[in-house]
């Protein structure tokens, strides 16, 4: 599924998959702290959109 | 493949005749040249009606789902490995299918015919590779594999997988290098210009859905588009709701698609939705080494757990 987003043009680093057991504290930190880094750098979305103005 | 046609009556008046299927799923002659549909015959008289042409681009593995008792389907290559991939997903049953297997040498492009002559087609004949076309304005002859749609030319499963009778003798599998040219293109491009080009792709969808209705992969009862508790997607013609049908809908097909390319066949509006299931049918290959549709015993790897799939996708 991230392989045909990535094909239809959404960034790679936009989406992300993981799996964190609800002990895993430390992996969960570790994984929001490396996708909002990533995600910050790629700046806003601006496909898959809706504009409802 | 004129010639297969009197076979495929034959067999077909055989099995009416002697009551082994109350149908037989095939191709008639549409009401104007090139444009032929599907049909159901149930009796022996109406053999004569069944046709098959290089213009029948249809899958009828669609319809085979939706029949009960015993059917006969007229199978081509594609269609074959549609017909292996509802029995895998018990849509149908196989002791239920008899199927009349064409070797295939390809599907013409309506749309590139079309373009080709000048004027509105009024007469369409074959004669092996040879086709002959003419409107009021001009008699035109070209090669069919100068017309070939574009899924056939990347075909390399011409001869039906399963079958229990042929029409005709089986032909030569294409070699291709490269199966994924078109893929390839894509995924060469920057995300803005991949999102530029599907945008672009999909701007004349006036979402009729009749992508989805010919395939014969989609047959929930209700289809994730008409739900309306929840939601899922906007009925509209807002572009990110066209895009998410078109991107869920795709994804719907991944391991499943045969490339018989029914949906582009279908499309009123010329769109080549193929580029969003190839990329799904290349990852298939590439991840799992699969192509579907060519063996009644296996699962389709997204059905399937192994421990050696691929995960590099996840953290």
């Amino acid at each position: 599924m991230g392989n045909l987003l990535e094909h239809m043009g959404i960034e790679k680093d936009r989406v992300h998959f993981s799996w964190i057991s609800s002990a895993e504290a430390t992996k969960f930190v570790d994984v929001v702290r490396e996708i909002s880094e990533k995600v910050k750098a790629l700046g806003p979305n601006t496909k898959f959109v809706k504009d409802y103005n | 493949m004129d010639t297969c046609i009197e076979k495929i009556r034959a067999i077909a008046r055989d099995l009416l005749e002697k009551g082994t299927v109350e149908k037989v799923l095939g191709f008639a002659d549409g009401t104007i040249p090139m444009a032929t549909s599907p049909i159901a015959i149930t009796s022996k008289e109406d053999v004569d009606k069944l046709t098959f042409t290089s213009t029948c681009g249809l899958n009828l593995a669609n319809y085979a789902s939706k029949e009960k008792g015993k059917i006969a389907v007229i199978a081509k290559g594609c269609d074959s490995r549609n017909l292996v991939t509802h029995i895998v997903e018990n849509q149908v049953q196989r002791d239920n299918l008899y199927i009349i297997g064409v070797p295939c040498t390809g599907m013409v492009d309506k749309v590139k015919v079309a373009s080709a002559i000048e004027g509105e087609i009024s007469g369409f004949e074959e004669d092996g590779d040879t086709l002959k076309v003419t409107s009021s304005l001009q008699t035109l002859t070209v090669d069919k594999n100068d017309v070939l749609k574009d899924n056939c030319r990347y075909c390399t499963h011409r001869n039906p997988v399963l079958y229990d009778e042929l029409a005709s003798d089986l032909v030569e599998e294409q070699e291709l290098d490269n199966p994924f040219p078109d893929v390839d293109a894509i995924e060469a491009l920057d995300p803005e210009a991949k999102w530029q080009h599907f945008q672009d792709l999909t701007q004349n969808c006036i979402r009729c859905y009749a992508c989805r209705n010919a395939c014969p992969l989609c047959y929930c009862p209700t289809c994730f588009v008409d739900e309306s508790g929840p939601q899922w997607v906007g009925k509209g013609q807002n572009k990110t709701d066209v895009d998410t049908f078109h991107f869920l809908r795709a994804f719907h097909c991944a391991g499943r698609c045969t490339d018989c390319g029914a949906c582009v066949e279908a499309c009123p509006m010329g769109i080549n939705v193929r580029d969003f299931t190839r990329k799904l049918n290349k990852d298939a290959l590439d991840m799992f080494g699969w192509e579907a549709g060519l063996d009644i015993t296996k699962r389709p790897p997204l059905d399937a757990y192994s421990p050696e799939d691929p995960n590099d996708f996840i953290k």
